[in-house]
């Protein structure tokens, strides 16, 4: 891989400037691990970019931000360094490149998914059955959809792969893995250290907007998720078909994640038109706010679909709901959806270099 | 605008805490930063530490720090030219204003790392001291403070015991105020450097001033120049040893050098001048700013060899490197032949160094050697060698305002009736001399507080 040196050179500019100073030790996770270095390597740099939250406390804070002649901006260089490790760790690194700042992009290939389940649906008639079936068989859609979940998982796998050598991480304990999940969890490298939140709608006012529209997202994405697994255990596991009642797990996962997803990347999109894009990756916006529509819009249709399975618009919405959530998947690992994995695996060494 | 109650003489911490208290208090109170909104808060953007009194662990801090201690300490630095009622008042009252930083907004963090020795004394600001200015800010434009920025007081009309009129400047026009009290706020006068020259000698011109450059002390100057009461000595400053390398101005923290005590210090003349391993460097760095100010050019070179390099924090420029003695003295501008001669007196005066201990006194000295080095002192032989210079860097200066318990000023033998001074402008009144880490903070946010509250008392009756 082929990081621009331009970009890490300038990480490492700040980074060396922030470890002589130390002031925002209490912040977050990238100051203690950046503490701990005297000299930073391109795997040092990248591991910070990865721990890096954009919470925004530090540059608040930073006594050296311009016009002082350090212009310090640490959330903007670690964000620049870790949208470049993205693009250059993805697999196939084309797509990686091909995605991750082009919102344009990811809404063409959103359109070709709803072309492709309209074509699918025309080609592969069904062969009979209820509801969504009889619209595209069980069968079609498992050959459609199977292949477009495990792509994105072999993908992300070896991009993993390819961060723990790159980062230089200690060899892998489940310990670490637990460490880092409980993290993810409460979102703790949003709270600022001291629990009052981040700073990033109102410069430095610290609030937990970013972290509560944040876990929205993701537990409103987790639930959708846990409902479309528990609906494939009852399918293949106790030959209970869809469609499922309103009292049924399915359907209580499925509504309660999507609302809470539709509200989280509402919410997420207009804190991000609120907040300062100069401590952001550098022409990255489009991108994240693109790809934060194509989850909010997962949600929205896969909502409009309960709304709408009764009516003549069942196939249409249908399309449009399947059609959003082929281009979610296979965009995941070239998306700002990454980003999930690589904190993962950011924070789980940050675990190990810990012990 | 409906003219202030009170106007506030500056934008750091004392002046925000006089704000908030005032403020509190019902009156309405205006804040007059002379620095543009991005470098509000003067030094104490800089700061990073609060130095308190206490019973017991309270907040970051943990054991216990006597009244009785912490003025001991202070006696210690200052050589006792300290306001012992002042100081005493400073220290007692440090204790409750802890709690009163945090429920004001300020938060704080355990000690930083390379920071251990200070976790009893100091209560450090998480996102050090440009946060607490954040803070602050944003509580003071809740309780209706209004800041203007850019605003810089020319000048403070004085009738007899009274102050009738502010004038200050702001985007190229003069305003007037007649606010019914006064807190004045705004510094030392070190970044003028012309003041500093005409107390120091020209010598001063090769200062580096380590915070912000709008303490220029015109108010002070102004208030002087009328006849107010002053304090303290205008040769007298929180000064210290700083790369050389560093901004005129506003270079703060990160351009301290902690490498003094395993090192050798040369003039330019390539000749030693003082023990480097006299004391641990928490205790010794803030003397180096007067040592170096005291030889040739204003300047000292720090070498080390590669054994030292790691024991000491990394500071913002690097080193400069050679593999010979001759090379890095060629590169640092040194006269190569009297270097050498110099490193290979002082190794030959090194003895057993079996007990070195980077972090402890470890009376690993020299012998027979004038300056002796009395610790951490080992052969400098490993090549490559490395070395820094050093130049003296100004925090703040002592010369100021002369207030009493109530934080207010004189003239002849009377207070001045609506006229109060906090902070730097006035630590004079405790700090005849020396340093002591955190205390500035301390007596800004004591200061500050007693400032607003008397200015309130004083707006509110009148």
């Amino acid at each position: 891989m082929q990081m621009q040196t331009d970009l890490l050179q300038e990480a490492r500019r700040q980074a060396e400037i922030c470890n002589a100073c130390r002031y925002c030790e209490g912040y977050c996770s990238v100051f203690p691990a950046l503490h701990a270095e005297r000299a930073f390597s391109e795997g040092d740099l990248t591991q910070l970019a990865n721990l890096c939250h954009n919470c925004r406390g530090c540059y608040y804070a930073c006594q050296y931000t311009a016009s002082h002649e350090f212009e310090l901006n640490l959330p903007q260089a670690l964000a620049n360094v870790r949208q470049d490790s993205w693009e250059e760790l993805a697999f196939p690194r084309a797509a990686g490149k091909a995605f991750q700042k082009n919102g344009v992009l990811i809404a063409v290939a959103t359109v070709i998914g709803f072309a492709l389940l309209f074509w699918a649906m025309r080609a592969l008639a069904s062969a009979g059955g209820e509801g969504f079936y009889a619209v595209l068989s069980h069968n079609a859609m498992v050959a459609i959809f199977l292949p477009a979940f495990l792509f994105p998982l072999v993908s992300i796998a070896v991009s993993l792969r390819r961060y723990w050598h790159h980062v230089d991480a200690a060899p892998f304990r489940p310990a670490h893995l637990v460490a880092a999940l409980r993290q993810a969890a409460n979102m703790k490298n949003l709270k600022g250290g001291h629990g009052d939140g981040c700073n990033f709608e109102d410069e430095d006012r610290f609030t937990h907007a970013r972290r509560a529209v944040h876990q929205a997202v993701m537990y409103g994405f987790l639930l959708c998720f846990a409902a479309t697994s528990v609906a494939t255990v009852m399918h293949y596991g106790f030959g209970m078909h869809a469609p499922y009642g309103i009292f049924s797990l399915p359907k209580l996962l499925g509504l309660s994640g999507g609302v809470l997803l539709v509200v989280g990347c509402f919410e997420m999109i207009r804190l991000k038109l609120r907040s300062d894009r100069a401590l952001g990756a550098a022409g990255a916006f489009g991108g994240e706010v693109a790809f934060i529509g194509l989850l909010g819009f997962v949600g929205l249709s896969g909502l409009a679909l309960y709304a709408l399975g009764q009516t003549a618009l069942l196939p249409a919405a249908l399309a449009i709901h399947l059609g959003a959530v082929l281009a979610f998947f296979l965009l995941t690992p070239f998306t700002k959806m990454a980003h999930g994995f690589y904190r993962l695996a950011a924070l789980t060494a940050d675990a190990g270099r810990r012990s | 605008m409906t003219p202030p109650d009170i106007a506030i003489i500056g934008g750091g911490n004392a002046a925000l805490c006089a704000a908030i208290t005032a403020a509190e208090a019902g009156a309405r109170v205006l804040i007059l930063e002379t620095a543009p909104k991005p470098y509000r808060g003067g030094n104490s953007r800089h700061t990073r530490n609060f130095r308190c009194m206490h019973h017991g662990p309270l907040g970051p801090l943990v054991d216990s720090y006597t009244e009785e201690e912490y003025l001991a300490d202070l006696m210690k630095v200052t050589g006792g030219k300290t306001d012992e009622g002042l100081a005493r008042l400073a220290i007692r009252t440090s204790e409750e204003c802890l709690p009163w930083m945090q429920e004001h907004g300020v938060r704080f963090q355990p000690s930083l790392s390379g920071t251990l020795s200070l976790a009893r004394t100091n209560a450090f600001f998480l996102g050090g001291g440009k946060s607490l200015v954040n803070a602050y800010y944003r509580t003071a434009e809740a309780l209706g403070v209004q800041v203007e920025y850019e605003a810089a007081v020319t000048h403070l009309e004085l009738d007899d015991d009274h102050v009738t009129r502010i004038d200050y400047t702001q985007n190229g026009k003069t305003h007037s105020i007649t606010p019914k009290s006064v807190v004045v706020a705004s510094g030392g006068f070190q970044a003028d450097t012309d003041w500093l020259a005409r107390a120091w000698g020209p010598a001063a011109k090769n200062f580096l001033i380590r915070g912000t450059p709008y303490n220029r002390g015109i108010v002070l100057a102004d208030l002087l120049d009328q006849g107010i009461e002053q304090v303290g000595d205008p040769t007298q400053c929180h000064a210290v040893a700083i790369d050389g390398r560093a901004p005129k101005f506003d270079g703060g923290i990160v351009t301290r050098l902690d490498c003094v005590p395993f090192s050798i210090v040369v003039n330019k003349d390539a000749q030693r001048f003082y023990d480097e391993g006299e004391d641990v460097w928490p205790k010794r760095y803030a003397i180096w700013g007067r040592l170096v100010a005291a030889q040739p050019d204003q300047v000292g070179y720090v070498i080390i060899d590669a054994k030292s390099l790691e024991l000491f924090m990394p500071s913002v420029f690097p080193p400069i490197k050679a593999d010979t003695l001759e090379e890095l003295a060629e590169k640092m501008g040194l006269p190569a032949e009297a270097l050498v001669q110099t490193v290979t007196e002082f190794n030959n005066a090194c003895g057993d160094t079996s007990g070195f201990h980077p972090t402890e006194l470890d009376g690993v000295s020299t012998t027979g050697l004038t300056p002796p080095k009395t610790n951490w002192a080992r052969p400098i032989t490993e090549p490559p060698f490395y070395g820094y210079s050093l130049r003296t860097g100004v925090t703040f200066t002592y010369l100021g305002l002369k207030v009493d318990e109530r934080a207010q000023c004189s003239i002849g033998n009377r207070p001045v009736a609506n006229l109060w001074a906090a902070g730097e402008t006035m630590a004079g009144s405790i700090l005849g001399q020396g340093y002591l880490a955190g205390f500035g903070m301390t007596i800004g946010t004591v200061f500050g507080r007693i400032a607003g509250k008397e200015a309130a008392a004083h707006a509110n009756a009148n």
